[in-house]
């Protein structure tokens, strides 16, 4: 690249601080014991990337199985459970966690200027909470693996699977537990921790967007969570508040189910969005373009998102008025993220852009996630809904937001922040190759699928009518690309921790608190709490400060 | 700048500064800790409200739905231990506020006599607890593959004295549902109480030995919270379970 805003130390002299919170400790107790908010962030990243891979493999052996039309690699029955564990653990054990638990964890206390999070004792519950319900799924899929889709849709759920869906649903109810812990702490540490001088205002927008996924996740997860308890009594002991044939309604289910789970999503992306807020403001030199309107179209999209779910179930017998308004209402949560998207691109106007592979992963970001809440809208559209829902054309959008948005958000931020966490530069080059390499395979893997869920092929099928198999060869092609895309981050990424360049305090010169002590961090993060007298985002603040040296902060 | 300035820095943090016993590290004051502890504890009774509150749609829906088979249903229930078990769970949160109350004012006879009567009366609201569940056990009324509505059909003499009227097949069937609720929702209640109990008992192992006479008493106060909000539950579900249908 030409052009770099990069500003390491002078690598003949440098070195990576002896005393931080990776050394102040040693041994394995040290790590499972741990009240350090940032080394139970190291524990969520190392587990989350494990069920990542896991998960992914199961997205390799679907893509494989749909490369012909017949079902030939594995039955119909396995493929039901292949593509459940894939979104079983997709979705409650990488997305719902990915960016909150490891980069949240890591880095909201000390942009607030705090030395912990509120409760370190239950963010490390969190943790333990995360692996049993991990555990337990494993366990699940070993021993026989469950076949209802991670939606759990009653009666299938209920009376007609013979999986294992007990102990799944009970893995889902502990996992949720934990994201229930990890949002409560970081409420409670936006209010509460916050540095003197710290106001609202001058919070990060990283911030701004992991307060209302908390919102969210206190919120949502408690409803997921009876939902499930009354599922798994259903099929343990028999009581019959889903059962039609006791006179229950499976359409109680789905509202309660979609009522977190589609506030989930915005758990999801929310924090993805905060990241890419840190990213493009770093990457431009210039303060996030509307930073108040973009800090409360996080909120906005918190609340707006309890009040849609209904528009997954369109086609499952809600009543017409229903549907009308639940229509209406989802096209208005696209208000709030249309003003992100567009703030982030006026912050890109007239900036000095440079290219590092964090801005190259926002970038594709806002494409990636620009075209899923657009096709979002003609889901959204009860007319178009019944013609698009159970289709392709579904998995399309939902991988748009999902992966195109919030994995390269989760990679954007992995990446932006590694020299903080380690004090080590992973290698520049050959980053921005994968994540180029990401965007093709991405594209690839997922493109087709919008064309032949245009043309009708319904999803969760193993084999499908001869007419589809080109694009989902695409399809599958593609993600081979998008596997190598992955699989580079985590070699080099790896490699970095002994051989990257030290990256000093502030590689990227960024204002965030973060950025002001060294890195990796002490573990009290900060010798003295810091006194906020500068803005969010003041980058003139921050070439002053390189005059006179950085003193009050940290 | 960096390196050097914050290992400097590092060095001279080796120094313990003075603090009170209770004060964790990572908060500025007592007054901080005690804030954002507290504010902890109402933020996850939200949670646990969004909890219940999932139980309750499915009531306030399918009584709508079936509300003739809830009325029968309800009429199962004794009145009499429903109420008793109110009786005992008001006083117990009155004891609990009490026991609150002596930790601040550091009494400590006061926090061990207020803890065991919670103890006791919260005990007693689950052996109550047990003594209904038996009835419904006996009667069949427990869901599942046992579940006898017929009864629902052709109530007894002395039911159709007390005002029971007969329900059609169809609608007998949906007791089933109410009592499905019933359980759900009375059966979260109690292992609300469950662990509530187990709480209490270690906290009053503490309390015993002289424990929360410092005025460090977070627990304490939080517990309170909790059991509050469990009475609180109750006062919910005694008259939707026992009460609103008596006299249809």
């Amino acid at each position: 690249m030409s052009s770099t805003i990069l500003n390491l130390p002078d690598q003949s002299t440098a070195t990576v601080p002896k005393r931080n919170y990776l050394t102040n400790e040693n041994g394995l107790m040290s790590w499972l014991l741990t009240g350090d908010h940032k080394r139970i962030a190291i524990l969520y990243l190392i587990s989350i990337t494990f069920f990542f891979f896991i998960g992914g493999a199961l997205a390799g052996l679907i893509r494989l199985e749909l490369l012909t039309p017949q079902s030939d690699l594995m039955a119909s029955d396995t493929y039901n459970k292949i593509f459940t564990m894939h979104g079983v653990i997709m979705v409650f054990l990488f997305l719902v966690p990915s960016v909150p638990a490891t980069l949240g964890n890591f880095m909201i206390p000390i942009m607030v200027g705090a030395k912990d999070l509120a409760f370190p004792k239950i963010n490390l519950l969190s943790w333990y909470l995360y692996l049993v319900g991990g555990g337990m799924t494993l366990a699940a899929m070993i021993t026989g693996g469950v076949d209802t889709g991670w939606t759990f849709t009653t009666p299938m759920s209920t009376h007609f699977s013979n999986t294992n869906v007990v102990t799944t649903g009970l893995a889902v109810f502990v996992a949720g537990f934990s994201s229930i812990f990890t949002g409560l702490n970081f409420i409670v540490t936006i209010h509460r921790m916050r540095a003197p001088g710290m106001t609202w205002f001058k919070l990060p927008l990283f911030c701004w967007s992991h307060y209302a996924a908390s919102i969210l996740m206190v919120l949502g997860t408690p409803v997921l969570a009876i939902t499930l308890v009354l599922v798994v009594l259903e099929r343990t002991i028999g009581i019959g508040v889903f059962d039609p044939t006791k006179g229950g309604d499976p359409i109680l289910f789905q509202h309660l189910f979609w009522f977190y789970s589609h506030p989930a999503v915005y758990i999801m992306i929310l924090p993805g969005m905060g990241v890419i807020s840190e990213v493009i403001s770093t990457f431009a030199r210039k303060r996030v373009f509307g930073y108040t309107a973009v800090a409360f179209s996080s909120v906005a999209i918190a609340v707006f998102g309890f009040f849609v779910w209904a528009h997954h179930m369109f086609i499952m017998g809600v009543s017409n008025y229903a549907v009308l308004v639940f229509s209406l209402l989802t096209m208005l949560v696209a208000v709030p993220s249309a003003i992100k998207i567009f703030n982030w691109a006026f912050t890109l106007y007239k900036g000095s852009i440079t290219f590092e592979t964090p801005m190259l992963y926002a970038f594709g970001f806002m494409g990636l996630f620009t075209i899923g809440g657009l096709t979002g809208v003609f889901l959204g559209s009860a007319g178009t809904d019944i013609h698009l829902t159970e289709t392709y054309f579904i998995v399309a959008h939902f991988h748009f937001v999902m992966v195109g948005g919030m994995l390269m958000a989760f990679l954007s931020g992995v990446h932006f922040w590694w020299p903080k966490m380690t004090g080590r530069m992973y290698p520049e080059k050959i980053s921005q190759l994968a994540a180029v390499v990401t965007f093709i395979g991405f594209n690839f893997t997922f493109f087709p699928q919008f064309l032949v869920g245009m043309l009708g092929m319904p999803r969760r099928y193993a084999a499908y009518p001869q007419e589809f198999q080109v694009l989902n060869v695409f399809s599958t092609a593609g993600a081979s690309i998008l596997g190598v895309g992955y699989l580079l981050p985590i070699i080099y990424l790896l490699w970095s921790l002994k051989y990257g360049a030290i990256a000093g305090n502030n590689p990227w010169r960024a204002t965030g608190l973060e950025w002001q002590i060294q890195s990796p961090p002490l573990t009290e993060n900060f010798t003295t709490i810091p006194i906020v007298t500068q803005d969010v985002y003041d980058y003139e603040w921050l070439d002053a400060q390189k005059e006179h040296e950085v003193t009050h902060v940290g | 700048m960096s390196d050097s300035h914050a290992i400097a820095a590092a060095g001279e943090h080796e120094v313990h500064e003075e603090h009170p016993p209770y004060l964790r590290h990572h908060f500025v004051s007592m007054e901080q800790q005690t804030e954002t502890t507290s504010f902890g504890m109402w933020l996850f009774l939200l949670t646990e409200i969004m909890f219940f509150g999932g139980l309750f749609t499915a009531y306030l829906i399918y009584r709508n739905w079936y509300y003739p088979a809830f009325v029968a249903g309800s009429h199962q229930l004794d009145i009499f231990w429903g109420s008793l078990n109110t009786l005992l769970l008001i006083c117990s949160s009155f004891t609990m506020a009490m026991g609150v109350w002596s930790a601040e004012t550091k009494r400590h006879k006061g926090l061990v006599w207020s803890l065991i009567g919670t103890l006791i009366l919260g005990i007693g609201f689950l052996g109550i607890k047990t003594i209904e569940y038996t009835e419904k056990y006996e009667k069949h009324h427990i869901p599942g593959h046992n579940f006898d509505w017929k009864g629902f059909t052709n109530p007894t003499q002395e039911e159709i004295a007390k005002g029971d009227k007969p329900l059609a097949p169809d609608m007998a069937q949906k007791t089933e549902v109410y009592f499905s609720l019933y359980f759900a929702m009375t059966g979260m209640h109690a292992l609300h109480m469950i662990i509530g109990i187990a709480l209490l008992c270690g906290m009053l192992f503490k309390a015993l030995r002289g424990g929360y006479m410092d005025g460090h008493i977070a627990f304490v106060e939080n517990f309170g919270l909790y059991w509050h909000f469990v009475d609180i539950v109750w006062i919910f579900l005694f008259p939707l379970l026992y009460l609103i249908s008596r006299h249809q």
